[in-house]
């Protein structure tokens, strides 16, 4: 190529990092209407370069998150995932290719990106967030999540909480979350026990209500319904496979033929792989550019709070909501902390209970109810064990209080209990109120 | 006639490995977007540090577009290792063009990447002049005035829309221009819109239906009345109304309030669940589907739409002339055909969803032979009526010519005026961000530009905007910037314009218009038509 060979000379010599990062530099160093005149000192240019940042994910949002804090000069990463690259992934995590497919994500993006940018160290584990301890996620100055599951966020939120310690400001640990559904996404900023956190916004991400049983089971209407009856009663009955594996074209294939051929008998159209596919696994429609501007919209925030060049997300405002199906609409606003929030505050949550209700009937509400979804519950009332998962003597010993109501425990209104799930590292403190 | 949307051949070997790669997005924009992106062809004019016009194309190359072109006549500096993603060490001196495509085109095999200049003679009139094509144009700024009027005239000669973009520090804008007039028949609107059931203008055959089901309706035992579709229950309660009201429906509150009360009082109760889920379902529905036929607005705007001569698209003017023609002679739109799930035997839900698809086919071959009727509509596809028919009430028209534009001059003024509403609201009511764009169009033939040259151009083509203090932070801080861009920024703005170059190119979902204004210190965009 006639281009290549006309600047041999330049090609070769080793790049200057004041050059490389001549634009970042001018934008830190020059003065603005907006600009914090202490971030221009010796002492915030210093902390910046010794900042350590975590992020959580290397999917859809975490490729796009690398790629951003190492242009935005952070030299010390580390990215978490315990995920494979599937196919399915190559068509917004732009750190694979299709000769990756099967490898740790975490990985190959840390990879990639230290190949790409010069002098930034990102340390990948493939693990999941619960396998490292306290001390581990106290050795950062930021937490950036890119994450498609509510459970481990609230994990990680209720983690960040719980080492954040009054009059230590190096123990806030600040939260920036990530999250991307279509052409709609969100990019929020939690100070750890100071502002709203995942916890408090929890009543935001609604679950999908479920199809009742008798639907799937009965009188279905509607494509879905022969897919769930496929999913959850044609497998248990004939179990073509030992196990149900959803990314097994078979096993996808044999539910789908099922739930195809149960359609034609009721008279109902639209059974398609795709959508056995999307229903049985759930799967969220995600693209590149939705990830392109969530992701950048928290390493902004990131790159802000690292710099302290311009204001960002805190004690103001908090969240940004972003939708572009329609035009483009973005709302930024300030989540409130909520003063009963079972992680982030001391205060007992009411809830609302029939005293008739059976135990299990109460654990099971709190699956569902929004600002709850707790899959998993043991509770305990004040100096008894009303219903414990572990271990399992404990689990026999309170088994027969499910069928129970909570007037036969003798649970009172006003009355005090706390509830545990293992998939979370705290406890969720109800006051019963009686309807 | 062929339904196009119960077209679903049985897939026997499952998905292919690009419908598994492109999984993810075709459940947004399906066959039909993805085949209109893989034949695309984009042109991106680059310059300056060039970095969001790069983030846009990766956000096109992923999900597949055809082709793409980059022009850019900068060779590779230190300073763009430290914005720009698409280029490495060993491209140092090198062509930028030519290091960003190849780099871009590792990131999906089946995209073809080119660059110009590739020889130190060819001329930007010979990259416009290809014979193929360009679908769709991006240039960033800083532009020279010369090159833009090139872009322009090629865009008003091939009809292609052009999208400008700029990133400096941590704002950033970017304008759409289309051609003419943008119908999008496939709008996909949010699931909350509802499907037009017609409970107040059924024909004869719905209207049968739900007597037949209703006609002894006290004898019909807990079992079969708790599973009276929510649609049959509307209608034969509505029927019952009449009948007390001079045959008026309730169309008012109160009315609707009241019909609602009696549908609630109708309910059994003395059953095992204490209540009918089907009733409950017609309750909360009496607001939604109790509504006189009516035509939106948005409808109403391409029906009155007077064509120019720079507009596209003629099949969709005809068929929107037919539907016209549909709604003057029986005061309601074609059936769009859908029915939601509601609680119902699955034998008679499907019945009834039959029904509403055999008056949509009707409707829709009315209005076939119309089009066909008319001259030049021999040629029009069938499946194209099928699909306006069915997105009737949700299609709208983008830069319709004969909305008279604003000027920036107005548009500014009106700004203005909120800002001091603002001022008083608090936070509910956000700023404008028009300042933003101001002093950074102040800036698109520019390499960059002192606070007194920005604010100075900013007085000379908006005087009203001259001294307000938000537009002269805004002019600070672009000034300040100093045509610099901030990967982040740039990475947002790269979203949001792939994402509008999607919409624009699928013809689905509904792009902007026009003009959207991205302020990275508050976090924030707005969208205004200038
Ligand atoms: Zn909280």
């Amino acid at each position: 190529m006639s281009v290549a060979t006309q600047a041999p000379a330049s090609a070769a010599s080793p790049v200057d990092e004041d050059a490389r990062w001549k634009y970042l530099n001018h934008i830190r160093q020059t003065p603005g209407p907006f600009t914090d005149p202490a971030s221009q000192d010796e002492v915030a240019m210093r902390m910046f370069d010794n900042f350590k940042v975590l992020v959580i994910g290397a999917g859809g949002l975490g490729c796009e998150i690398l790629k951003n804090l190492a242009m935005s000069r952070f030299r010390d990463i580390h990215v978490i995932d315990m995920d494979t690259i599937d196919i399915s992934n190559l068509n917004r995590q732009f750190l694979f290719r299709k000769a990756d497919v099967g490898s740790y994500k975490a990985e190959v993006a840390a990879r990639f990106v230290m190949n790409r940018v010069k002098g930034v160290s990102i340390t990948a584990h493939n693990k999941t967030i619960q396998e490292f301890d306290l001390d581990f996620y106290r050795q950062f100055q930021l937490v950036i999540c890119g994450l498609d599951s509510i459970e481990a966020r609230r994990w990680i939120n209720s983690t960040l909480v719980t080492i954040a310690e009054e009059g230590d400001p190096d123990s806030i640990k600040p939260l920036i979350d990530g999250g991307t559904e279509g052409f709609k996404g969100q990019a929020r900023v939690v100070l750890p026990s100071f502002t709203s956190c995942i916890e408090c916004q929890l009543d935001m991400h609604a679950p999908r209500a479920a199809v009742p049983l008798c639907t799937i089971a009965s009188i279905p209407r509607q494509p879905e319904h022969c897919i769930e009856w496929a999913h959850v009663i044609a497998w248990d009955q004939e179990k073509p496979f030992p196990k149900l594996d959803k990314d097994d074209p078979e096993h996808v294939t044999w539910l789908f033929n099922k739930a195809a051929k149960r359609a034609d008998e009721f008279g109902i159209q639209g059974v398609t792989y795709s959508l056995t596919q999307g229903t049985i696994k759930n799967i969220i429609p995600a693209i590149a550019s939705t990830n392109a501007i969530i992701a950048a919209a928290c390493c902004n925030e990131a790159f802000k709070l690292a710099t302290s060049s311009v204001q960002c997300f805190g004690f103001e405002n908090n969240y940004m909501m972003y939708s572009g199906n329609d035009s483009i609409y973005t709302y930024t606003f300030n989540h409130q902390k909520k003063p009963d929030c079972p992680v982030c505050s001391d205060q007992s949550r009411p809830l609302d209970v029939d005293p008739k209700a059976t135990l299990q009937e109460l654990l099971d509400s709190l699956a569902v109810r929004p600002e709850a979804q707790l899959k998993a519950p043991s509770i305990r009332a004040e100096g008894k064990s009303l219903y414990m998962r572990a271990p399992p003597q404990l689990e026999e010993q309170t088994r027969p209080n499910l069928t129970k109501t909570l007037l036969e425990l003798g649970l009172a209104d006003g009355q005090y209990v706390n509830v545990t799930d293992k998939a979370f590292n705290t406890q969720f403190d109800f006051t019963l109120v009686f309807k | 006639m062929v339904d196009v949307m119960e077209q679903t051949p049985p897939l026997l070997h499952g998905p292919s490995e690009k419908e598994r790669k492109y999984d993810r997005q075709l459940r947004l924009w399906a066959a039909s977007g993805q085949s209109a992106l893989e034949s695309a062809h984009i042109l991106l004019v680059n310059s300056g540090c060039g970095t969001v016009g790069v983030e846009t194309l990766k956000n096109l190359v992923l999900p597949g577009i055809g082709k793409f072109t980059i022009a850019d006549e900068a060779k590779v500096s230190d300073a763009d290792l430290g914005v720009n993603f698409f280029l490495d060490e060993g491209c140092k001196g090198k062509s930028r063009a030519q290091c960003c495509a190849e780099l871009l085109t590792e990131l999906n095999p089946e995209v073809q990447g080119n660059w110009w200049p590739r020889e130190k003679s060819s001329s930007f009139e010979e990259l416009l002049g290809s014979p193929e094509p360009f679908t769709a144009i991006l240039y960033s700024a800083p532009i020279s005035e010369e090159r833009l009027r090139m872009l322009e005239t090629y865009a008003s000669q091939f009809q292609t829309p052009l999208v400008a973009v700029q990133s400096a520090g941590f704002y950033g804008y970017f304008q759409v221009k289309l051609p003419g007039a943008f119908p999008i028949v496939d709008t996909h609107p949010d699931d909350t819109a509802i499907d037009d059931l017609r409970v107040l203008a059924p024909w004869p055959e719905l209207e049968d239906f739900a007597r037949n089901m209703t006609k002894n309706f006290e004898s019909l035992d807990d079992h079969e009345h708790g599973h009276l579709p929510m649609v049959v229950l509307l209608l034969h309660y509505l029927e019952e109304w009449r009948k007390s009201h001079d045959g008026a429906n309730p169309i008012s509150l109160k009315d609707k309030t009241e019909f609602r009360k009696g549908l609630e009082a109708a309910m059994r109760r003395d059953n095992a669940e204490g209540g009918e889920e089907n009733y409950e379902e017609a309750v909360s529905g009496v607001m939604r589907h109790v509504q006189p036929p009516a035509l939106p607005s948005t409808l109403r705007q391409v029906f009155d739409y007077q064509r120019q001569g720079t507009d596209a698209d003629s099949s969709f003017w005809l068929i929107a002339a037919a539907v016209k023609r549909f709604h003057e002679k029986h005061g309601t739109l074609p059936v769009s055909g859908g029915l939601p799930d509601m609680k119902a035997q699955s034998d008679v839900y499907i019945r009834l969803q039959n029904l509403y698809k055999t008056k949509a086919r009707q409707d829709a071959r009315e209005v076939l032979a119309t089009v066909r009727s008319m001259e030049g509509g021999a040629d029009v596809d069938s499946a194209e009526v099928e699909l306006f028919c069915t997105n009737a009430r949700f299609i709208k028209l983008i830069n319709g010519a004969d909305v008279a534009p604003k000027t920036l001059v107005h548009v500014t003024e009106q700004e203005l005026a909120n800002d001091e509403m603002a001022a008083v609201v608090g936070p509910e009511m956000p700023y404008s961000l028009i300042g933003i764009y101001l002093a950074l169009t102040a800036t698109t033939h520019l390499e960059s530009a002192s606070e007194e040259d920005i604010e100075s151009s900013i007085a000379r083509h908006v005087p009203i905007a001259a001294g307000q203090e938000r537009i002269l932070k805004a002019a600070k801080e672009v000034a300040r910037a100093g045509g610099v861009e901030l990967h982040n920024t740039s990475a947002v703005l790269g979203g949001m314009v792939a994402q509008e170059m999607i919409k624009i190119i699928t013809k689905q979902y509904i792009p902007v218009d026009n003009t959207c204004i991205f302020d990275g210190i508050d976090s924030r965009c707005q969208v205004l038509r200038l």
